[in-house]
């Protein structure tokens, strides 16, 4: 994992599955063809205009509702490096450590980052530097074993690693 | 200290004599489950981890649903790459169109989801077995993928809150005005990460099918799970049905619950969710009078029998309003087949209704009734988010079967004791 330098795009709580991926593109499962929908019921120009490296910061209970895949799938593909919210639902977090999208809860830089800012992220720290302040916010740690799968590149290649 | 129901299944699964709310365990699954969207993710992933095959092909279920039957090419298509692999790794419960149904009444109707089990699905809605007593959740593909190939999972044992109904529930309302009104009180992450577990004498006095609309809706609090304690009712549901031996799981009386509510329901209003979160739980007479396009009858939360009785005592020897489409889907081919032996179909039909198969279909914004811009339907499902059925400038309102049907007859919102004066 090196490290990540991107854009700040801003969303609100309860960010749903729906929102990420609506279901209407779920019949492909083509991480390129999921991309070009990412956010689209929550922002319909976000394929648009986000660029490789990127950072959603959002509030709280990110990834609500369905069990989808996809979603974290979706913005992963569309470019951007990390999710920052002040927490996700459980599912989507699961989803995500599993598929290997950077994923940091904190409520300060959930709180403070504000749209089209640069971020600079460490995630081996879990420390988020807002580039114009200096501001450095941390991000919750994950427990060993999550770091493990994380490390792994994701819960399938932690698995045959094991084997 | 004793255990909650869910530390003790879980403990069960991992081979531990106890483990604590926060502790992380590897415990075995007894039965995964996949559709037709979460199935093709899955099985790629499981490719790559280069077994041969599946861990158990009795403990897999794989039930194409949402997009059936086939609602485009590109559906036909995952359809098949599931189909083909069940045939491949002879997975003996994949469910074709015809035999099929929705994956979450499926499962306890063939007797494939017990008490004191853990089972995963690729399904947020796998919560709804918590019914049943067994320790149910939600979870993605690659997680479905790990358990085809190891049988084997990670989770974190969650916190229990404990939701005990009192009094008596009042005419027109059902298992889903209770968990709209509990996901209206704790909001859509009150109870997130935590295993919420449903008591009292409501409970205790709610048929399965009340009680599967219950723990469905668990994930819309943010849940892991959603559990009732098997009873009597739970052990005449399995009887002649169970398709392994069980061992029911209860928790014990001193275990440490992380919160408890007591709620009264004997003032409860039927409820509706408004647009656009489950959470916005109303009584009904709060939005009385909203117009409405379309209502659906349906999906893994109230498509069952109960609910299909619920909206038929209403609808016999009426029409439904001549702005509204009305779609009424039966949530299982058994289902469907006992509604039209109790002529609850005819019903329905003679209501004008439209009658459809088994699927997700609308609920999710698949097909078999999308919305357009600017409608706004009353439905029986589980999910009222922007865009969930259709154009994202549509509306879905969240009710009962009860109020759902009555709506239809009227054309807006209604409470069903008001229906006397519509016809």
């Amino acid at each position: 994992m090196g490290q990540i330098k991107g854009k700040v795009w801003i969303f609100g709580d309860d960010i749903d599955t729906d929102a990420i991926i609506p279901a209407r593109y779920l019949n492909v499962s083509v991480p390129s063809e999921l991309a070009l929908h990412c956010m689209e019921d929550a922002d319909p120009s976000f394929s648009g205009k986000v660029s490789r490296g990127d950072v959603i910061v959002a509030g709280s209970n990110f990834g609500c509702g369905s069990s989808r895949e996809h979603a974290p799938l979706a913005i992963k593909e569309a470019g951007i490096a990390c999710v920052i919210a002040k927490n996700f639902a459980r599912i989507f977090y699961r989803n995500a450590i599993n598929i290997g999208l950077p994923i940091l809860e904190s409520e300060e830089a959930s709180a403070f980052l504000k749209e089209g800012q640069i971020v600079e992220i460490n995630l081996e720290k879990g420390e988020i530097t807002e580039s114009s302040s200096g501001r450095i916010f941390s991000a919750v740690p994950f427990p060993p074993f999550m770091q493990e799968i994380i490390s792994a590149g994701g819960l399938i290649n932690f698995i045959k690693d094991g084997q | 200290m004793g255990q909650t129901m869910t530390e003790k299944i879980l403990a069960k699964a991992a081979g531990k004599k106890k483990v604590y709310p926060g502790e992380l365990i590897n415990a075995k699954v007894d039965m995964a489950l996949g559709n037709d969207i979460t199935a093709p993710v899955a099985i790629n992933e499981f490719n790559k981890i280069g077994v041969e095959k599946v861990f158990d092909q009795e403990r897999i279920a794989l039930i194409p649903d949402h997009f059936t039957p086939n609602k485009d090419i590109q559906s036909a298509e995952q359809a098949k790459l599931v189909r083909e692999f069940a045939r491949r790794q002879k997975i003996v419960h994949y469910y074709e169109v015809g035999r099929m149904g929705i994956e979450h009444a499926l499962l306890p109707e063939l007797g494939l989801a017990l008490p004191g089990e853990l089972i995963i699905g690729a399904d947020s809605h796998t919560c709804t077995y918590g019914a049943l007593g067994t320790f149910a959740t939600g979870v993605g593909s690659t997680d479905l993928a790990a358990v085809m190939a190891t049988g084997e999972l990670w989770f974190k044992v969650p916190p229990t809150i404990r939701i005990v109904f009192e009094g008596r529930l009042p005419p027109w309302t059902s298992g889903k005005d209770l968990i709209l009104y509990t996901i209206g009180q704790l909001g859509t992450d009150g109870a997130r990460y935590a295993a919420l577990e449903f008591t009292g004498p409501v409970i205790a006095g709610l048929g399965m099918d009340g009680r599967f609309s219950i723990s469905n809706m668990a994930i819309e609090a943010g849940a892991k799970a959603g559990l009732i304690p098997p009873d009597d009712t739970t052990a005449r549901y399995l009887q002649g049905r169970a398709k392994r031996p069980y061992e029911a799981v209860l928790g014990d009386e001193d275990a440490a619950v992380q919160q408890e509510f007591r709620w009264n329901v004997d003032e409860m209003e039927p409820q509706v969710s408004v647009p656009f979160s489950p959470a916005n739980a109303r009584p009904v007479s709060r939005v009385a009078g909203t117009k409405i396009d379309q209502v659906v009858i349906g999906s893994c939360t109230n498509g069952r029998i109960e609910d299909l009785r619920q909206a038929a005592a209403l609808l016999k020897g009426r029409r439904i309003h001549s702005r509204v489409r009305l779609i009424v889907i039966p949530a299982t081919q058994a289902i469907y087949l006992q509604a039209l032996r109790e002529g609850l179909l005819e019903i329905f039909i003679e209501a004008e209704a439209a009658v459809s198969t088994p699927t997700c279909g609308p609920c999710l914004g698949g097909h078999m009734g999308i919305l357009a811009e600017g409608e706004v339907a009353v439905a029986t499902t589980n999910r009222n988010f922007k865009g969930r059925m259709g154009h994202p400038q549509s509306q879905v309102y969240l009710a009962g079967p009860a109020v759902a049907a009555a709506s239809a007859l009227a054309g807006e919102i209604i409470h069903p004791r008001e229906l006397g004066e519509v016809n």
